[in-house]
């Protein structure tokens, strides 16, 4: 049960960077995005129906931690306070400029939501894989609390796995474009996919090398399977290369293939700890000893499971109405 | 550091609940508007309920991002009561996500561009989806509240901790039935006062005469109800639930610090700790032991049977609860007497009633706080009730001076937020009804809606 539930959050935070991800993607190179032809409002058109939705994976996968693994909640939030403040802010940031841009036909107005919508997808999609990067890299945790400073959150390998993390989304932000809007924006997204795609290859194997130089690799070679998540990153790869410049799905399909690839392999580092100590193996928080009670567990898990089939059976819905590209710029309400 | 903490969650989560009354109260309006003009045929309910989805949509916005930080404060500021209890309340966290978020966010975003893109039915379906969702979002909340005012469905092992014995006792738990019942019953209300405000406003500006007439007599019937239906039977059943398990607080709620046969109920009164008085008292003999337990009779115990460590802030417990009270009379006789005007048709034309109803519009929301700081403040000093103190659940790794900080932050924020939300609401009102979609060129017709996420020929 501990490890189904391992996985199931690990799945709940790749689902999360699989949808939200396209949309944070969007919003990395917004402002990049040219002005002609109105190409920011196709943009935010494109996402403006889902993203909203896309958002709650994140919020049910906070919900899911608290009742699996309380005591990971508890430690990682108050332990990344200032950080978790911050991206709340982002966050915040980022929901309000999407939906309050279009209220108002108004250079100033919608050039100032611009800049705040660019600005906190670049900074989410950035933080959020400084923190995936602390997470693989481990945290000094003694006794059950947190040792460290914020500006430790801030070191190399984070940094490198949140520029990674930035080019990836920014990436799969472009080929979501590709497919949902026509030139001149598509032609754009395709430029701007073809170059991420090299930064992303370029980050993911430097980052891979750090990873296995530096030890982070933990339990992964004990487990066959768990190559599974290499495998995965480098079919995405492939199907990218092949996609080139014309086939947008698959040049989206391929960005996901990657996405859960690397989570994937992310989780399988630090498997079967969630919490990674530092200052020595026990003090680690591990899906054993930091897990809710058997039964809570299974509570949770029947709970949950259930409603999410039904949830991901109206999102795939949902997202077949709103299938096609979008031809109206804007998105107000 | 618990202070800081307190005062963080305290104002975020008030300012947040701001905009949950609206848009479960709306969201019930709009399914039911939508619905009418289903059933009726007649347009102008579709009309009405696209206005109001506008006003909703705003609101909306402010709501899920004012609520994403409370979901992660529970780490950030009470991380002991997390690790303490997180899996007994939390088991409500991920399903409110589950069942409520997604139902809410997914059918919101069809509700406002499918028009065009989908059937009637799947759009009146939409509609009801998001009117569902927030109502299911308040019950698991609620739920989690409840919990921590009367922890149930657990077992305590070795070690002190609370373990789950039963999830459907933490599902339904006895305290939250009433609770939530109350809670969306004072979001309905809110909702009713809202429409007739905006009504009256239009009525008395001599705008959208109409539409406001239709919207004012639905909002005077179901207010009538709903501030009734607030008092009794919900707000007197919560009221025996807090008798039966919290009696501080009941003790402080009342003001009441000798233990008495046959309590009078406070009407006024200002509560005096140091003597242990209510001073300038105006009571009502015998009622308060009837309405807490049935009996005129009954004996309540006064908050001088409990040692000072188990008292509640009395005077901020008592003062939010008789405004709640007060205002929920209030809003009885406003609605009482709206109810009237409308039997004898003079509704529309008593221009210093719609002045009444258009200044009523903050108190519904003003109550709504009080009702939840008396709820809040009189469970102190426990977190979870009899089981752990707030000051025992704090995170222990978390400065003062960051909190401090942070919620300095977050009053700036939030009251930018607040301008913006203001601000863009007047404008969809001064905008008026019959505008249609707007900020777009076309401007009013369906076609607009459909085309904002055109499809291309597949
Ligand atoms: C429009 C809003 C509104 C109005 C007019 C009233 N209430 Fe209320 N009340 C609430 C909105 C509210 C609330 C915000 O929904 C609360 C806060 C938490 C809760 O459970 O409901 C609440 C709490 C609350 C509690 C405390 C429960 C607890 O501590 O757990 C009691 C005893 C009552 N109410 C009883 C009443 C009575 C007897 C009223 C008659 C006048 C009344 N309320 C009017
Ligand atoms: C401490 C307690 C609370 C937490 C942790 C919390 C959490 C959240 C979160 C994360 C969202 C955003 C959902 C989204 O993205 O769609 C939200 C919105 C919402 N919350 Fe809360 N909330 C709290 C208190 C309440 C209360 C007391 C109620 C009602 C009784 C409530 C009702 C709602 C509703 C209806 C929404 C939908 C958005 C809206 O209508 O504004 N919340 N909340
Ligand atoms: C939206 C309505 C709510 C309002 C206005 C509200 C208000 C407050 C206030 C004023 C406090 C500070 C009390 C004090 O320190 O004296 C507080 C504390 C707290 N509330 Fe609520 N609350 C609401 C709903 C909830 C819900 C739904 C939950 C849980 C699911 C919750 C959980 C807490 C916690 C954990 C604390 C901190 C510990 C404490 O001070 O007891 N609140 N709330």
């Amino acid at each position: 049960m501990n490890q189904l539930w391992f996985w199931w959050l690990a799945g709940m935070f790749a689902v999360y960077a699989l949808l939200d991800g396209y949309d944070l993607g969007v919003g990395a190179i917004y402002l990049w995005l040219p002005r002609e032809g109105d190409s920011r409002g196709f943009a935010l058109a494109a996402i403006g129906p889902v993203w909203n939705g896309n958002e709650v994976w994140l919020i049910a996968a906070g919900g899911l931690l608290v009742v699996s693994f309380p005591r990971v909640y508890a430690l990682g939030f108050s332990g990344f306070y200032l950080a978790l403040m911050l991206v709340l802010w982002f966050l915040i940031l980022r929901g309000v400029a999407i939906e309050f841009r279009g209220q108002l036909a108004q250079p100033l107005w919608s050039d100032f939501w611009d800049a705040g919508f660019g600005v906190a997808s670049l900074a989410l999609a950035l933080l959020l894989g400084v923190a995936l990067g602390n997470l693989v890299r481990g945290l000094p945790i003694a006794g059950g609390s947190f040792q460290g400073s914020f500006a430790l959150l801030l070191n190399p390998y984070a940094l490198l796995v949140g520029l990674l993390s930035l080019a990836l989304l920014a990436w799969h932000g472009a080929n979501y474009l590709r497919f949902k809007t026509d030139p001149p924006l598509q032609t754009r997204a395709r430029e701007y996919s073809r170059r991420l795609y090299l930064a992303t290859l370029f980050l993911a194997v430097v980052v891979t090398i750090y990873t296995y130089i530096a030890g982070y690799i933990g339990d992964f070679g004990s487990h066959p399977l768990f190559w599974i998540f290499p495998l995965v990153t480098l079919a995405g790869l492939a199907l990218a290369a092949a996609a080139g410049r014309r086939r947008d799905l698959a040049a989206f399909y391929a960005s996901m293939l990657v996405i859960a690839g690397l989570l994937g392999s992310a989780a399988a580092t630090v498997f079967p700890n969630l919490l990674r100590s530092t200052l020595g193996s026990g003090d680690s928080l591990t899906i054993y000893n930091a897990a809710s009670s058997p039964l809570a567990l299974k509570a949770a898990f029947i709970a949950n499971a259930i409603g999410l089939l039904a949830v991901i059976a109206y999102t795939y819905y949902i997202h077949r109405i709103f299938r096609g590209k979008v031809q109206t710029p804007g998105y107000h309400v | 550091m618990v202070f800081a903490a307190r005062i963080q969650f305290a104002f975020t989560v008030m300012f947040h609940y701001l905009f949950p009354i609206l848009t479960m109260g709306l969201g019930f309006f709009i399914a039911l508007m939508s619905t009418l003009h289903l059933t009726t045929g007649d347009r102008r309910w579709d009309e009405a309920a696209r206005f109001w989805a506008r006003i909703f949509a705003i609101g909306f916005v402010v709501g899920v991002v004012t609520g994403i930080p409370l979901e992660f404060e529970f780490g950030s500021n009470w991380a002991a009561f997390s690790a303490y209890g997180g899996s007994l309340f939390g088991q409500l966290l991920p399903m409110e996500g589950v069942y409520a978020f997604f139902l809410e966010s997914g059918f919101l975003g069809l509700f406002l561009f499918g028009r065009g893109r989908v059937g009637k039915w799947l759009h009146w379906a939409a509609g009801l989806g998001v009117g569902v969702g927030s109502l299911l979002s308040g019950y698991f909340i609620t739920a989690a509240n409840a919990w921590m005012q009367h922890p149930v469905g657990y077992r305590l092992d070795a070690h002190g901790q609370p373990q789950l014995v039963s999830f459907w006792a933490v599902l339904f738990n006895p305290f939250a039935g009433w609770q939530y019942a109350h809670v969306v019953n004072g979001a309905l209300l809110a909702g009713a006062f809202v429409m007739a405000a905006i009504a009256a406003f239009y009525l008395l500006s001599r705008r959208h005469q109409e539409f406001a007439q239709n919207t004012l007599r639905l909002a005077v019937v179901a207010g009538c109800i709903l501030s009734l239906t607030q008092l009794f039977p919900t707000g007197d059943l919560e009221g025996r639930h807090v008798a039966g398990w919290q009696p501080a607080k009941l003790a402080a709620m009342e003001g009441l610090y000798q233990t008495r046969a046959g309590a009078p109920l406070a009407v006024m009164g200002m509560p005096n700790s140091r003597n242990q008085t209510l001073l300038d008292p105006v009571y009502v003999p015998r009622i308060l032991s009837f309405l807490a337990y049935g009996s005129f009779r009954a004996q309540v115990v006064g908050l001088a049977a409990y040692p000072r460590d188990l008292w509640p802030p009395v005077a901020l417990t008592y003062y939010a609860y008789h405004i709640m009270v007060g205002l929920g009379t209030i809003f009885v006789v406003i609605m009482l007497a709206g109810a009237f005007l409308l039997w004898r048709r003079r509704l529309y034309r008593s221009r210093w009633f719609l002045w009444v109803l258009m200044l009523a519009l903050p108190f519904p929301f003003i109550a709504n706080e009080a009702g939840w700081m008396a709820t809040e403040v009189g469970r102190q000093p426990w977190l979870v009730y009899g089981l752990l103190r707030t000051a025992q659940g704090v995170s222990p790794n978390v400065a003062a001076g960051e909190t401090i900080f942070t919620l300095l932050g977050f009053m700036g924020i939030y009251a930018v937020l607040a301008l913006l939300y203001l601000f863009l609401t007047a404008r969809v009102i001064g905008a008026g009804p019959e505008s249609g979609t707007h900020g777009g060129a076309a401007g009013g017709d369906e076609a607009s809606h459909a085309a904002a996420i055109g499809e291309k020929s597949a």
